[in-house]
């Protein structure tokens, strides 16, 4: 099937197996590697990125059904060159090890912040429980969200 | 003399490895993609243990794409057996262990075929499309009735017994008889506790990719080891070691599970030189939880004995360590790390210790964080609780009655350790003050008087553990194959830019940022100017890798003594290049000048420069400053710490929330607050997953049934509490750096203080112990079976 989506920017027209996901067109097809793959169940959140401004987990949508949509990876978030705040706050609390939770992470986090943009630390681990770590213990990642969420409400 | 300023070290830097990782730059190795790279796919047995008749690859090879189908006949000659370096005992009994099963397979989810494929796709449809003949054989699951030998898994073995290993105080002369010891007590607590199965389960999935097309074979590898591992495909299967480079791009989290020289591995290395064509093998997140190795599952049998007063007279320890269906690479010698560390920070006048290794059939178990540590802790923590019940003392009074002594250091051990240093006075008072101890104590009263449907509980642990893995001459005397030691490398650029080569190759650790720290601190450069390689043997070919704590404790010290080498190396030139002599000069923040004049010298990088040109040096001297050490621990570091937890219980659901959790760790001089930090929560995460969530569940054909992530619960942001950590700085004397080791911490002691805590909370309805993980079902049953 053709489809075409545009993805960080950038327009895409590609023949796909009806079959694919989403997760594996980006990284496959589109050399978007940026953005990983961490289960087979929907369970981790390693896969996610914004489909038309929301999160969602790139392995549980066919590709096909992103036909005509507006994709953001974490390949996609800085402007000018500059992180996005909350790719910066994840750098500056720790909030990471090694790293392979974090495009997920990150993706979810802004999400979250887009709905709750003040939220509270219960508000926060509410948010993320889609995307598991198994470095950080997360509380340098809730950290990080409340810390981007100040920063995030001072630019507004 | 060289002195150095401490700009750097104990400095909450950020890290350098971030800037790629929070914005998608990385190279895990299935990012990477080689021209005319096929791919692999696995058929793994679905059941545990069976002959293999017949097996149809006709289907599977005509399907699209397939370029080749291979089974265990097909590489039965060249595949060899995976690799095991740890041999406990001259006579330990080991079964063949294939990459691919040829006759028989042993437990769910061993490799019986595999197809290469234009995509992993097709690679993955054709696997579906071969048939085997599987003639069951009766399953060897449950560990005791394994040890009792009723059903032989290896029949040319005689039994499922490896290997039985004994450590006894009396007979290695650092302690009394046990027996005699349990026979004068006037307090005996004996208890049996279960160390349930669990999976790493790190995040990023196992991916090896092989590229045979060039003068030697690479193979990129989601691995901790990728020295170990070169070295093993070589003496495994026979290629010669100058022909192989292995590199370990980025590695998405390890925790011991990738710790392991892998069947996948092996296979893909045979299949891509056979092949001539670059083959990449990526797991499915069920293959990983099924296939890569498990940890922990022992069976622990222990008798403390004591005086009236509490003072404990003996321990002993009796193990069943479940190995699974194969001995992989350090599979027997983990139960034996804990023979050491049973013991604790407590003064134990007479201990034995004895543990069976035994084969069922399940996937092997291996390292996993703390590895044979954190059973230990486990065991002699809960018994510090028990036995504080017994007398009727609080649990942090016994452990005071008992332990070491601040002023009693050095101290060697009843299993022959000598720890350097420790205060666990000062960890303990710290702890209990975080904690509020007395009024979370006057609150549990007050629940327990006022019949409170939700209880609270509090559990202590005081652990310690050995890390900085390890002596090469302590290995040795264990039978471990190789040494401890780490090698690094500094080589210095014209420009006075510094590369620096560890042979500890991270997974998540942080070894770039906290390297450059003491780089920059060691040679006075600026911290930006370090660059930190690791990870490929063609970069750096020495080194023994990631775990074990070890990476700073040894590698760090590494490092350090090649920094010296460095300054070492300039210091001739320097005078030459000042006209002074050589004693007359001293290197402070990262420039030579003459002691006393206070006039400006010359810096390390003006050095640099100079002996680039190369135009006006000493006679003799050597045109670069680059230098390396190796450096061989003479001892293994004790980090230590005081792990508090308050649980409150649900008593009519069972329930467990963790109400509050406070930790003071000793891991002596700190590099980076920041990164040490980190490494707890990780720790304490791991550690509280095992009280309370994790377990590998087989089911009575054995069977994975926790073979996804829906299954096996790796904790969630939901499920974790905010901890509370602190340290205290109590040096190692045993290395320059004064530094312990921190990554497995936080894992070690947080299990027996989750549990103690659980216990804690519904002991008063008769209950003296409950299975981990301490799922709510669990709490319920033991509070109602337990009371009255
Ligand atoms: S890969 Fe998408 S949720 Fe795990
Ligand atoms: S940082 Fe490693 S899984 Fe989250």
């Amino acid at each position: 099937m053709r489809i075409t989506m545009t993805v960080d920017g950038t327009s895409y027209t590609d023949d796909v197996e009806p079959r694919t996901l989403l997760v594996q067109h980006l990284r496959e097809n589109l050399g978007k590697v940026g953005t990983v793959i961490g289960c087979d169940t929907s369970n981790c959140g390693a896969c996610t990125v914004h489909l038309n401004g929301r999160s969602v987990k790139s392995c549980s949508v066919l590709a096909v059904q992103a036909d005509g949509a507006e994709i953001t990876t974490i390949e996609g978030l800085e402007r000018d060159g500059q992180p996005h705040p909350v790719q910066q706050a994840f750098h500056e609390n720790h909030a990471l090890q090694c790293g392979f939770c974090t495009p997920g992470m990150i993706m979810q986090s802004i999400d979250l912040l887009g709905d709750t943009p003040d939220p509270s630390e219960e508000q926060v681990r509410e948010g993320l429980e889609g995307n598991l770590c198994r470095c950080t213990g997360y509380q340098n990642i809730v950290k990080a969200v409340r810390a981007a969420a100040g920063e995030l409400g001072a630019k507004r | 003399m060289t002195e150095t300023v401490d700009r750097e070290l104990g400095k909450a830097r950020t890290r350098k490895e971030d800037a790629r990782l929070i914005s998608g730059r990385t190279r895990w190795t299935d990012n990477i993609t080689l021209p005319g790279m096929l791919h692999m796919a696995i058929l793994r047995s679905p059941v545990a243990r069976a002959g293999i008749g017949k097996i149809d690859t006709d289907q599977a090879r005509a399907s699209s794409g397939v370029v080749a189908v291979f089974t265990g006949a097909d590489l039965a000659a060249e595949q060899g057996s995976l690799p095991c370096a740890w041999p406990i005992t001259e006579d330990q009994k080991s079964p063949n262990a294939p990459s691919i099963a040829d006759t028989t397979v042993n437990f769910a989810g061993e490799a019986v075929a595999v197809v290469v494929a234009r995509s992993a796709a097709e690679a993955r449809d054709a696997v579906d499309l071969i048939d085997v003949d599987y003639e069951d054989l009766p399953v060897v699951l449950d560990l005791e009735t394994a040890a009792g030998d009723e059903e032989v898994i290896y029949p040319e073995l005689g039994t499922n017994c490896s290997a039985n290993w004994v450590f006894d105080s009396a007979q290695a002369g650092s302690g009394g008889d046990v027996e005699d010891a349990i026979r004068d007590a006037d307090v005996v607590v004996r208890r049996k506790f279960r160390q349930q199965r669990l999976i790493p389960a790190f995040m990023e999935p196992r991916s090896v990719l092989v590229d045979p097309t060039g003068p030697q074979t690479t193979m990129y590898s989601a691995t901790q080891v990728p020295h170990i591992l070169r070295l093993m495909l070589a003496m495994s299967l026979g290629v010669p070691e100058h022909k192989i480079r292995v590199i370990a791009p980025d590695v998405g989290g390890g925790f011991g599970g990738k710790l392991q020289v892998t069947p996948e591995e092996f296979l893909t290395f045979l299949i891509g030189r056979r092949l001539g064509k670059p083959v990449k093998y990526t797991e499915t997140r069920t293959e990983s939880l099924l296939a890569a190795h498990h940890g922990r599952d022992q069976i622990q049998r222990l008798t403390l004995a004591a005086r009236g007063d509490g003072t404990i007279t003996g321990l002993k320890v009796e193990l069943l360590a479940d190995m699974g269906a194969c001995l992989r690479l350090v599979t027997p010698g983990v139960p034996i790390l804990g023979a050491f560390m049973f013991n604790a920070i407590y003064k134990i006048p007479a201990y034995h210790f004895s543990c069976t290794n035994v084969f069922t059939n399940k996937v092997p178990t291996d390292a996993y964080r703390g590895a044979g540590r954190p059973e230990a802790t486990f065991g002699i923590e809960r018994m510090m609780d028990e036995l504080a019940v017994e007398i009727g003392v609080d649990p942090l009074e016994i452990r005071e009655k008992n332990w070491i002594k601040h002023e009693e250091f050095p101290y060697t051990t009843v299993s022959t350790l000598t720890y350097d240093s420790g205060n666990y006075e000062a960890a303990t008072a710290r702890a209990t003050e975080l904690f509020g101890y007395p009024e979370l104590r006057a609150e549990q009263a007050r629940r327990r008087e006022n019949g409170d449907p939700v209880q609270l509980g509090i559990g202590v642990s005081t652990f310690t553990e050995m890390c900085g893995l390890a002596p090469s001459r302590v290995l040795g005397s264990l039978n471990y194959s190789a040494g401890g030691w780490e090698h690094a490398e500094v080589r210095m650029l014209p420009t006075g830019k510094v590369e620096v080569v560890t042979g500890s190759s991270p997974h998540g650790q942080g070894h770039d940022t906290a390297w450059s720290q003491i780089v920059a601190d060691r040679l006075g450069v600026p911290f930006e100017d370090v660059e930190v390689l690791h990870g490929d043997t063609q970069i750096s070919q020495r080194g023994m890798d990631t775990y074990g704590s070890r990476s700073l404790v040894v590698g760090g010290i590494a490092l350090v003594k090649a920094l010296d080498k460095v300054i070492e190396k300039a210091r001739p030139i320097a005078a030459h290049l000042l006209e002074a002599a050589e004693d007359d000069l001293e290197f402070t923040a990262g420039s030579f000048g003459v002691r006393g004049t206070g006039a400006a010298g010359v810096t390390i990088a003006d050095i640099a420069l100079a002996v680039f040109a190369a135009h006006d040096l000493p006679d003799g001297a050597e045109p670069n400053l680059d230098s390396e050490a190796s450096y061989d621990p003479e001892n293994f570091s004790f980090p230590h710490g005081t792990h508090l937890c308050a649980t409150e219980v649900d008593t009519e659901t069972g329930a467990v929330r963790i109400r509050s959790y406070v930790c003071v760790d000793d891991i002596g001089k700190v590099v980076n607050p920041l990164i040490a930090e980190g490494q707890v929560h990780g720790g304490l995460a791991q550690g509280i997953a095992q009280a309370l969530y994790e377990e590998a569940v087989h089911d009575e054909f054995g069977t994975l049934t926790t073979a996804s992530l829906a299954d096996y619960l790796v904790p969630s942001a939901m499920d974790l509490p905010r901890f509370t950590t602190d340290m205290t700085e109590t040096p190692a004397t045993s290395n320059p750096l004064g530094v312990k080791g921190v990554g497995e911490a936080g894992t070690i002691a947080s299990t027996p203080a989750v549990v103690n805590a659980v216990l804690d909370a519904v002991r008063q309805f008769g209950v003296r112990d409950i299975e981990m993980p301490c799922t709510p079902q669990r709490v319920w049953q033991a509070i109602q079976g337990g009371s009255k």
